[in-house]
């Protein structure tokens, strides 16, 4: 790999490029799927090439190949440097970095169990047996299980002298159960929806998970929501479950804090974002309990977005977003925070695969924990709706209006937890939202979550970010707009 | 044009493809062996604050075996060509194959088949240069500099080529480029949007849809709020993919053998106004992608919605076979739990065009662009999200200005019972569905249930 780094730094310098990095990358990936007690997905795949991302005439290019002989890689350095040249035809000013430390170093997250050595029949067969568990509730149309392994070797160089070699393991897994009835379909989902829950992790996450010992429960609970009731409509209290205020986060927090978005390089398709670079340090955000971060380093956890160094060599960090409600940091990298006057990059630079230049991506976009007992706050709470795990998502393009709907709810009346409540949707704008939130549960209920799907970029890039969340309690929300008529 | 540049990379030649397919499938001992081989060269040229600050290139290739061992099948994929990487993809997916129970619906490979020939391939879209997207994108960013404007967008041009073969003697191939142009002209408290995607890249007119999306920032300035509620709504084609997108899987006889197609227990029954008429034909002249499905099979039109009633579904073999239908062309690559969909919608138009449907308009909004749109209930199909970059009321007639974006909460079946005029059908590009021909629409009662800020 470092022979192919070189050979693609060393051409474009030749090119006359002011500046190269590439990163090589090995992606290995294993999924399979279940549906009703047969196998789906059965695949593999692998995938090695090489990006090189290069500053020549002031002008960024980038190219990227899979053809890896020295020929190969060094027609697609010269591209690189090409493409950055016919860039310089519009450019109005010379791309300008933070400057950044050179690296040398070697990573690896830590795993007990390597997924890709786990007979691909045991996990079939755990699939397998969730699947039957889900069957045996009467009522249930279809009941479907998902695995997924990611292997991904890289290694960053740079012409400034960084030498970087990282691997990642990731698993994830989760199952579904869904149930047609009348003119309704309800679906449950474990332990979280669209995939399940995804760490960088071994398949100790797997194993941790408990697939099978919740699958009748939430199969259970997928053929109750028919007669359950209908969720009202109006203006009141909402409790969220964590693994939904951990999307709510990732939507109505961390792409606001993109500060690519913030600057106007992804108005054309993701959008732009309502914290305008005046508001930094000045905008109250939520209420004082309300504390986030973004950590990219693995004593956050193993999270989707953790790693030792962004993929423009920049080492892992934890970034004060919110403290005590206050705005106090965007997610940012050296060309960014050098627009805004910064004089160090956020370190969140990451590409999906090595056909892809590297962007702004959440890293670990946490709430801290705060202080309540769960049983503490329900009990402390005479009227509101608890609301679990995430049917539909969708806000502005600005990042002010949202609208989430979750699979399932309860009522909570007088301290207690109540009658279950289907079509739970609640809406608002985000920092009328995040202002209204008056508790936090605790470390002990706080589970760093995994979101594998966060599309952005043109061409699109797909990323894994993290969301540390605990269930927190929202004030004076309006509830049931989704069905109204 | 001129070329001061390569284009993307040198493209791989269907013999070269057809050369790896060849291998792969003198190596398999499998009892089965299905491979697919794919090139693509795609180059990107983005641009925002009128400059270019994202400049791609990149050529992929990837070898997708399938192999079949004792009435089990999996899949492996590799981009490595040498014959070891060859050989290790075969004896992947032959070991995760034979790793499984057995699959009591899988078929035997299909045979040799005759396809239809399209022609999608235009050398012209497969020569563009860095550097002559680079010329057309400086050239919009200096109209927008010149509007006191800011333009934001990409210009995209590459090609694609695939081969399919298998060890029952099938064999198809197909080429096509592909080339999009994507502007978001912003102003203070305004914007607008224009796009453009096909293979033929001398269709696409980078000024004028910079010159469309710059006058709907204009007119959009100085949005006024207005009470969400139930309108009349003007939807142009790209609005109208992006809701009737979320259709697609819905029409798949694996949706509806699973009970999660919005059409289960509606099939045969007039659902939709007696204007809607829908079908899926590959072949259709604004149409792109392959004439063939994940097996090989040959696509064919399938009329999907005659005048209001949906009359079929599209089937893979293996549910054509559970649902006692005949295969229609439309299966995903095997092995996958989702079974096949539609992919080439084409609507039938009208005759109305978009001024029209202002002028007979008391009052009602017209729509740009929807964004971030998601689905609320599966079965009445609700659809929620958010108007984008120019949202206007119409008042007796005419477009009396920009308003504030709206949320809405709306079930597209009901949509497309409640329309009023459609236009002639065009192919539309969205972003969040792929692309289809389709008209604009006026549509009333549509339900915008909550506003935004902006």
């Amino acid at each position: 790999m470092q022979d192919w780094a070189n050979w693609a730094i060393e051409t474009a310098k030749r090119r006359g490029a002011s500046y190269a990095d590439v990163r090589v990358m090995d992606v290995r990936h294993r999924d399979i799927s279940t549906k009703n007690s047969e196998v789906g997905t059965l695949a593999e795949s692998e995938s090695l090439g090489l990006g090189i991302r290069v500053i020549a005439s002031g002008a960024w290019g980038f190219a990227s190949t899979d053809r890896l002989t020295r020929e190969g890689i060094q027609a697609c350095a010269a591209e690189a440097v090409s493409i950055a040249k016919a860039s310089a035809l519009a450019k109005r000013e010379n791309v300008a970095l933070v400057p950044e430390k050179s690296y040398v170093d070697t990573w690896q997250n830590p795993f007990v169990k390597d997924p890709f050595r786990i007979p691909v029949e045991r996990q079939i067969e755990v699939l397998l047996d969730a699947n039957k568990e889900m069957r045996r509730v009467k009522g249930i149309t279809v009941a479907e299980g998902s695995m997924s392994f990611r292997r991904i070797e890289q290694l960053f160089v740079s012409s400034s002298g960084s030498s970087i070699h990282q691997i990642k393991m990731q698993s994830g897994a989760g199952i579904v159960a869904t149930s047609f009835a009348g003119s309704e379909i309800q679906k449950r989902s474990y332990p979280n929806s669209f995939g399940g829950q995804h760490m960088l992790q071994g398949y100790e996450l797997i194993e941790s998970l408990d697939l099978v010992g919740n699958a009748q429960r939430i199969a259970e609970e997928c053929v109750a929501l028919h007669s359950a009731a209908q969720c009202p409509e109006g203006q009141g209290t909402i409790i969220l479950g964590s693994s939904q205020l951990g999307l709510q986060i990732h939507e109505s927090i961390g792409h606001p804090i993109e500060l690519d978005r913030v600057l106007g390089m992804e108005a054309n398709f993701a959008g732009m974002s309502f914290l305008t670079t005046e508001k930094l340090r000045h905008l109250k955000y939520g209420s004082d309990i309300v504390n986030v971060v973004a950590d990219a380093r693995l004593e956050h956890g193993p999270g989707l977005g953790t790693f030792a160094y962004d993929d423009e060599g920049v080492p892992a960090k934890c970034t004060p977003i919110i403290t005590n409600g206050l705005f106090t940091g965007y997610l940012s990298s050296r060309e960014t925070a050098s627009a805004i006057g910064e004089n160090q990059s956020g370190g969140t630079m990451r590409c999906e695969s090595w056909n892809r230049l590297p962007m702004i991506r959440m890293t670990n976009i946490s709430i801290n924990p705060g202080t309540w007992r769960y049983d503490d706050l329900i009990s402390d709470t005479d009227d509101a709706i608890l609301m679990e795990t995430n049917r539909s998502w969708s806000i502005d393009d600005k990042r002010y209006h949202f609208q989430f709907s979750t699979e399932i709810g309860w009522e909570v009346k007088d301290g207690k937890i109540g009658r279950m409540i289907k079509n739970p949707s609640y809406s608002g704008i985000t920092t009328e939202f995040w202002n209204s939130c008056d508790a936090i549960c605790s470390r002990d209920y706080w589970t760093l979550w995994g979101t594998p799907n966060c599309g952005k970029g043109q061409p699109q890039q797909v990323m894994g970010t993290g969301h540390g969340a605990a269930p927190a309690r929202f004030r004076n929300i309006k509830i049931g707009v989704a069905f109204a008529k | 044009m001129t070329k001061k540049t390569k284009s993307a990379a040198t493209s791989v030649s269907l013999a070269e493809l057809r050369r790896i397919a060849e291998r792969v499938l003198k190596i398999s001992d499998a009892d089965e062996t299905e491979v697919d081989v794919g090139a693509e060269t795609d180059a990107l040229t983005r641009f925002a604050n009128n400059t270019i600050h994202q400049h791609v290139a990149e050529q992929t290739l990837g070898i997708s075996v399938r192999a079949v061992v004792d009435g089990r099948t999996a899949r492996a994929t590799t981009n490595k060509t040498d014959d070891e990487s060859l050989r290790q993809a075969v004896v992947s997916a032959v070991s995760l194959a034979r790793n499984q129970p057995k699959n009591p619906d899988l078929l035997p490979m299909l045979r040799a088949q005759k396809y239809q020939r399209v022609s999608r391939f235009y050398p012209k879209t497969a020569a563009t240069s860095a550097y002559d997207r680079a010329k057309a994108v400086t050239r919009v960013c200096k109209m927008a500099e010149k509007s006191n404007q800011t333009a934001a967008g990409i210009f995209s041009s590459g090609e694609a080529a695939t081969v399919m073969a298998n060890s029952r003697g099938l064999f198809a191939q197909y080429q096509q480029t592909k080339s999009e142009f994507s502007i978001t002209i912003l102003e203070t408290n305004s914007s607008g949007w224009a796009k453009s995607n096909s293979p033929d890249i001398s269709t696409i007119d980078p000024d004028e849809l910079a010159d469309a999306a710059s006058r709907k920032a204009d007119q959009s300035r100085e949005p006024k709020e207005i009470k969400p509620g139930h309108y009349t709504t003007i939807l142009p084609p790209a609005a109208v993919l992006d809701l009737v997108g979320f259709l697609f899987y819905d029409f798949a006889g694996t949706a509806v053998l699973d009970k999660r197609s919005c059409w289960t227990g509606r099939l045969g029954k007039r659902i939709l106004g007696d204007n809607i008429t829908i079908w899926d034909d590959v072949y259709h002249s604004l149409q792109t992608g392959q004439p063939y499905d994940g097996e090989g099979m040959p696509r064919q039109k399938v009329l999907l919605v005659d005048r209001g009633t949906v009359n079929n579904l599209v089937y893979s073999r293996a549910t054509a076979k559970k649902m006692k239908a005949k295969a229609t062309g439309h299966g995903f690559l095997l092995p996958n739990e989702y079974g096949e969909a539609p992919m080439n919608l084409v609507f039938a138009g009208g005759d109305k065009s978009i001024d029209e449907m202002i002028r007979t308009t008391e009052r009602g909004i017209m729509v740009t662009r929807l964004w971030y749109i998601r689905e609320v209930d599966p079965y009445e199909k609700i659809l929620t999200g958010m108007t984008r970059d120019g949202t206007f009321l119409i008042e007796n007639g005419k477009i009396a200005g920009g308003i504030r974006n709206f949320r809405f909460n709306q079930s597209v079946v009901e949509m497309l019972s409640n329309v009023e005029m459609l236009s002639p059908s065009v192919r539309a590009a969205g972003e969040e569905s792929f692309e289809m021909v389709v008209p604009a629409m006026k549509v009333r009662d549509f339900n915008f249930s909550e506003v935004t800020k902006f």
